[in-house]
């Protein structure tokens, strides 16, 4: 059977839990299913996030990862929920889930998923602190996680 | 005979505006009629370019009326 990938950009607060139901329910032929959910830090400090897209390159650029990442493992399928917008912290920023036969495939795909989505995806963040908004430089460290795997 | 600039993320603060209208031409010339801070700016290196949604990496683009080219800093992830 042919993998299934869900790719979405969401513009408005998603449920991790219902998105995560429906993908486990779409796949019960699969062994396992691995899904990483990113949130908004709760640190006291950032009162909100937002991402930025860019509406021409940030779903296709989503879209093309997904199929790479099902042309590297054994997966039933792939779900990849990424917000754009103003957050609150402690809301979902992205969820990635994979399913697959066996479980390492599925963790596999998912760290992979994720790594690339952090430091290739055609998003901008910035974070407001103090009633102010600051622009966020990439990190080294999402380069290195990324490096991983090349 | 007008063209848009886009420009994502800080580089929109720097412009004070998410996109401009400029008049169209070679990309030269439509960057001399910014601020230079501006400009130097979008030239860095680690800005990437995108024509009508399309990434490019022709820095002698002439845009013509009705195109839109974006200016794209550095990602910094989900």
């Amino acid at each position: 059977m042919e993998a299934r990938l869900e790719i979405r950009l969401a513009l408005a607060p998603f449920d991790p839990a219902t998105e995560l139901a429906a993908f486990t329910a779409a796949h019960p032929q699969a062994g396992g299913v691995v899904s990483f959910l990113g949130q908004v830090r709760a640190d006291g400090v950032v009162e909100a996030l937002e991402l930025q897209h860019f509406a021409p390159l940030t779903l296709p650029g989503m879209e093309a990862l997904g199929r790479a990442v099902l042309a590297s493992w054994a997966l039933d399928g792939l779900l990849i929920v990424h917000r754009a917008g103003t957050m609150a912290p402690g809301e979902p920023i992205v969820l990635v889930a994979a399913a697959a036969r066996h479980r390492r495939d599925a963790f596999a795909a998912a760290d992979f998923a994720m790594d690339h989505l952090k430091s290739e995806s055609w998003f901008w963040k910035r974070e407001k602190r103090a009633g102010q908004w600051h622009w966020i430089e990439p990190r080294e460290q999402d380069y290195a996680d990324k490096a991983r795997w090349s | 005979m007008k063209a848009r600039l886009v420009f994502l993320g800080k580089l929109a603060d720097l412009a004070g505006a998410g996109e401009i209208e400029v008049a169209s031409g070679p990309l030269e010339a439509v960057l001399a009629t910014l601020s230079p801070s501006l400009a130097v700016e979008l030239l860095g290196e680690r800005v990437r370019m995108a024509l009508n949604g399309e990434i490019t990496a022709d820095r002698a683009v002439v845009l013509g009326a009705g195109d839109e080219l974006a200016f794209l800093p550095p990602v910094s992830g989900g």
